[in-house]
């Protein structure tokens, strides 16, 4: 499968992303990190540029910085600079953004994306740089009244990364790999919680088109906000279409600032772009130059945890584990690292890795994904999973009994051996009590006896099935098989 | 004991012959009769007297906090005061009260200082006369009818008008050794990052700095080790500890090595009168055993041009902040670019603007490498040439000003003129490097200053010096006769 989504133009995308790092305090004031409080209340004097304050950089936000520098197998500098980006609006308190500019913290990364045939596609990152978040403006007229608008500080001064990708991208599809790859890792080394609901993960696009063969690129436009993955896909694609049918009509394409319409699915023009914004950028003498001694970063380096590619590669050499139950157990770091306790307490090795993949992949990810949830948030304790195993492999339960108590565990926690008990699951396997049950079913359905009699198979199901219904579920499948098998074959 | 120093009142505190609360008293009864002087802005005669009573209090006690417990203090009206206005003498901060702490008003009254007031400025301290101010000009104590220099001239004249022994003023490119040296006190502008600027609001950020007025460099040192020492909110604030001073004033200057850079004495330089008076004090230092010889700082030349890219460049991006959407003044509009257009039109005056003005097109793409990343490469060989000339001398001397006060109006029209009363001053800002500035003598009744600049973080030794000319000479103990502005009240 080709790369290229447009049979006469190659689609070239870069990805902006910013991020909200996981701090407990901003990026240069003591104010907390808060989602949800009312408007203005998580806010310190620094925030709200009161004359004669200064800003005090966030040393977890920079050890945040270098971990995500790390995972994208960036270069992150001894040195860098916080700089001024000057411009007047009401939620920018200062009149200024504190960011980075000609030296930012970490240059020339990648990640890797899965191509169009599943092969590795490396992606590179131009920069990654910190700065902090403005505040919110609010239009909405039930808030603010029809002519006002209002500004709400609280994300003021929250730190941010801004990831920069090369135009690398060919398609919708693979920005959204991207993307997707990219908040996996900030996940994964805990950098941020990337949720795009709330803000911490938001995205700008660039996209321009190019005859094939062309090796210059053609003009650019910037898609704006685009806060889902689904519209990253969607507007990419309008903006394309858009694209290729002035490009096809002998048009040209302008240099400008777009936003998705969802409800449309269309792009609108916000804003044309005669000349470069001037922004003034220098570097903040408030400041001093952000230094970073090797050490350090070799420290961070070594606290890293393994990264999502290097996770499903080992869980497919180690556990012996599909392509597809390796990237979906490896999805998140808490999934991960229960899958491999499941494992453990199953004894390890592959065929317990391949009993809790299965368990993990039919059951939790079902159950989980029923109510909403994440595996960190579920009280299904890894030993417990693995107890179920094999309670089900000792044939002291059925897996068709044990299977809806995964939901039970998930929600109240506890033992399940007590809970197969108290629930009166255990599995009916000792022969005198199921011989009886046999006997009954025989004789109730002596023309399907008759034909497994004659060495018929299909009617063992049926027979099984009966004694199930009559056991409630207990008995035990491969004794009621093996029972069966010897009343009327003698086997 | 009008007119006496801060370390008179301790002692005088310290033996009893006098309370804080006289003290304050009396400063601000001065402070009322000096009207005509314009120094200051805002008087707190409520919570000073509350202060100085609890100040009283902690002595009868036994628990005085050293040498500046209840003496009366002033403060430029730029340096945040928990509690107090802060307009920078602006009208876009007309009726602006801190509602923060800032550090070195928070230091000063932890040592007991009991603050009487706010003094005038020039505008967000843009200025060499103190004429940039909405609430009107300060006078200058020795002619009513000149400036007692600027931006903190009226930090300046409330010192010589022996309203308070001690005011903090700031100094961007000579603001506390200009007016200092034209109102005939000690002003000290420490090494950038001694004191902290939290709490002082910006006009050029790497190079503000937060300074002592007093009538001796011994007062001086007292202030500077009550507010001097790091502080975690100011990342530029040097991580020394606050130096201890006093006991470095041993009146010995024995050996010592005075520079004297030729570009501040050379031809086109400082009017007759203040160069004979300049020379006449380092004469005074050589018969005390100092040493001089020739320095140069070739550089020198280019500061101010240096200086003016780079103060503007930063003040452009500090000042956005005033925009009339958080605090202080806000002009209705229908549009918000018209609400920023008239707040800020009718908010700033015109020197304020002209600098911003300035300030915005330095930092433009495409001026950006030829005005501000060069004036940061002049900015850079300047520091290299002061290191140089240090090499070979332990201070350096020279005139504080070119001429003495001039007359109020006579610069207002003339911009760069004004600049030019900064030419001596301004290097120090830009090499970060202390100054300070004393007073050596008249020229036809108008005070002359002498200007010492020492090494990085050598206060010490720049106090020291001065401390020991003072020692010889009384031209500090001289004061103004205040009839000649309590009869124009």
């Amino acid at each position: 499968m080709s790369r290229h989504p447009h049979p006469r133009y190659e689609v070239v995308i870069g990805l902006e992303v910013h991020v909200h790092l996981k701090t407990e305090s901003k990026l240069f004031s003591p104010a907390p990190v808060r989602y949800g409080d009312p408007p203005n209340h998580a806010v310190h004097p620094i925030d709200l540029g009161l004359p004669g304050v200064l800003p005090v950089l966030n040393a977890r936000a920079v050890e945040l910085g270098i971990r995500a520098g790390l995972a994208t197998h960036c270069k992150v500098h001894t040195c860098s600079v916080f700089a001024r980006k000057n411009y007047f609006y009401p939620d920018l308190p200062k009149g200024y953004q504190i960011s980075q500019y000609e030296e930012p913290l970490a240059t020339g990364g990648w990640i890797e994306i899965e191509g169009p045939d599943g092969e590795p596609l490396r992606i590179g990152l131009t920069r990654i740089h910190m700065e902090e978040d403005a505040g919110k403006s609010i239009h909405d007229a039930a808030v603010a009244g029809a002519d006002d608008t209002h500004v709400d500080l609280n994300r003021a001064g929250v730190p941010l990364l801004e990831i920069v990708s090369e135009p690398d991208l060919r398609s919708p599809a693979e920005a959204a790999a991207y993307l997707r790859m990219l908040q996996r890792i900030l996940r994964y080394v805990e950098v941020s919680d990337a949720d795009m609901e709330k803000g911490q993960f938001r995205c700008d696009a660039n996209v321009s088109l190019r005859p094939h063969g062309e090796t210059r690129l053609g003009t650019r436009t910037e898609l704006k906000n685009l806060n889902s993955f689904r519209f990253v896909e969607e507007a990419l694609r309008a903006e394309i279409e858009r694209q290729a049918a002035l490009l096809d009509a002998g048009g040209r394409v302008q240099q400008c600032t777009l936003q998705y319409d969802p409800g449309r699915g269309t792009v609108r023009v916000m804003r044309v772009k005669e000349n470069a914004d001037d922004y003034r950028y220098f570097p903040d003498p408030d400041l001093i130059p952000l230094r970073i001694d090797e050490a350090e970063i070799e420290r961070v380096r070594r606290a890293l945890p393994e990264l999502p590619e290097a996770k499903r590669a080992r869980f497919q050499a180690d556990y012996g584990l599909s392509a597809y139950d390796a990237r979906l157990l490896a999805e998140s770091r808490a999934l991960a690292d229960f899958f491999e306790a499941v494992t453990a307490a199953l004894g390890g090795g592959a065929k317990a890795a391949k009993s809790a993949a299965n368990w993990i992949q039919r059951d939790v990810l079902q159950a989980l994904g029923a109510r909403g949830i994440e595996i960190e948030a579920s009280r299904l304790a890894p030993e417990a999973l693995a107890r179920l195993i094999q309670l089900v492999e000792e044939g002291r339960v059925t897996a068709a009994n044990a299977r809806p108590l995964v939901a039970e565990l998930l929600e109240q926690g506890g033992d399940p051996e007590e809970l197969v008990r108290a629930r009166g699951l255990e599995a009916v396997s000792d022969t005198g009590a199921l011989e009886a049950i046999a006997d009954e079913v025989i004789a109730a359905h002596p023309e399907v006896a008759a034909q497994v009699r004659a060495g018929e198979d299909k009617g063992l199901n049926f027979l099984m099935g009966q004694i199930m219904k009559r056991t409630k579920g207990k008995a035990s499948p491969a004794a009621a098989r093996a029972l069966l098998l010897r009343r009327l074959r003698g086997a | 004991m009008r007119f006496a120093t801060a370390s008179d009142l301790a002692a005088a505190l310290a033996g009893g012959r006098v309370s804080a609360v006289e003290l304050t008293d009396a400063a601000l009864a001065a402070a009322e009769r000096a009207r005509a002087l314009g120094a200051f802005v805002h008087l707190s005669p409520e919570r000073a007297r509350a202060d100085a009573a609890a100040s009283d209090a902690r002595r009868a006690r036994g628990d005085a906090r050293g040498p500046l417990d209840g003496v009366p203090v002033a403060l430029k009206d730029l340096i945040v005061d928990e509690g107090e206005p802060c307009t920078c003498a602006s009208r876009i901060l007309e009726n602006f009260v801190a509602p923060y702490a800032g550090t070195a008003a928070a230091r000063l009254r932890a040592a007991g200082a009991v603050v009487i007031g706010r003094t005038n400025m020039d505008e967000f301290a843009m200025g060499s006369s103190n004429e940039h101010s909405v609430y009107g000009p300060a006078r200058n104590p020795w002619d009513p009818e000149r400036t007692p220099g600027g931006s903190s001239g009226g930090s300046a004249a409330a010192v010589a008008a022996g309203v308070v022994p001690i005011a903090l003023g700031s100094d961007t490119g000579g603001s506390i050794r200009q007016p200092a040296a034209l109102c005939g006190v000690v002003g000290l502008k420490p090494t950038y990052g001694r004191v902290s600027r939290y709490g002082l609001v910006a006009f050029a950020s790497s190079l503000d700095q937060i300074g002592p007025f007093a009538r001796t460099a011994a007062d001086c040192a007292l202030v500077l080790e009550a507010i001097a020492g790091h502080d975690p909110r100011d990342s530029t604030s040097l991580p020394e500890p606050a130096p201890r001073l006093r006991a470095a004033l041993s009146g010995d200057v024995s050996g010592l090595v005075i520079g004297l850079p030729r570009e501040f004495f050379a031809a086109g330089g400082p009017a007759p009168a203040v160069a004979e008076r300049v020379r006449e004090a380092i004469a005074e230092l050589e018969r005390a055993g100092a040493k001089t010889r020739e320095v140069s700082l070739p550089h020198a030349p280019y500061a101010i041009a240096t200086y003016y890219l780079i103060a503007t460049a930063e003040a452009s991006s500090n000042l956005a902040r005033y925009d009339g959407v958080r605090f202080g003044r806000r002009a209705e509009a229908a549009t918000l670019g018209e609400m920023y257009r008239r707040t800020r039109s009718q908010g700033f005056g015109p020197e304020v603007k002209r600098r911003i003005l300035l300030g915005t097109y330095v930092l433009s793409a495409g001026y950006y490498d030829a005005y501000y990343r060069k004036a940061q490469k002049a900015r850079t060989l300047l520091r290299r040439d002061f290191e140089a000339a240090f090499a070979g001398c332990d201070v350096i001397a020279g005139p504080t000003t070119p001429e003495t006060a001039f007359r109020l109006g006579e610069r207002t029209e003339d911009p760069l003129r004004m600049y030019l009363s900064d030419v001596y001053t301004v290097s120090a800002n830009l090499a970060g490097i202390p100054g300070i500035s004393l007073p050596c003598g008249f020229a036809d009744g108008l005070p002359v200053g002498l200007q010492l600049l020492g090494r990085p973080l050598d206060e010490a030794t720049l106090l020291r010096v001065a401390d020991a000319y003072q020692r010889r000479t009384d031209w500090h103990t001289k004061t103004p006769d205040p009839a000649r502005w309590e009869s124009a009240a």
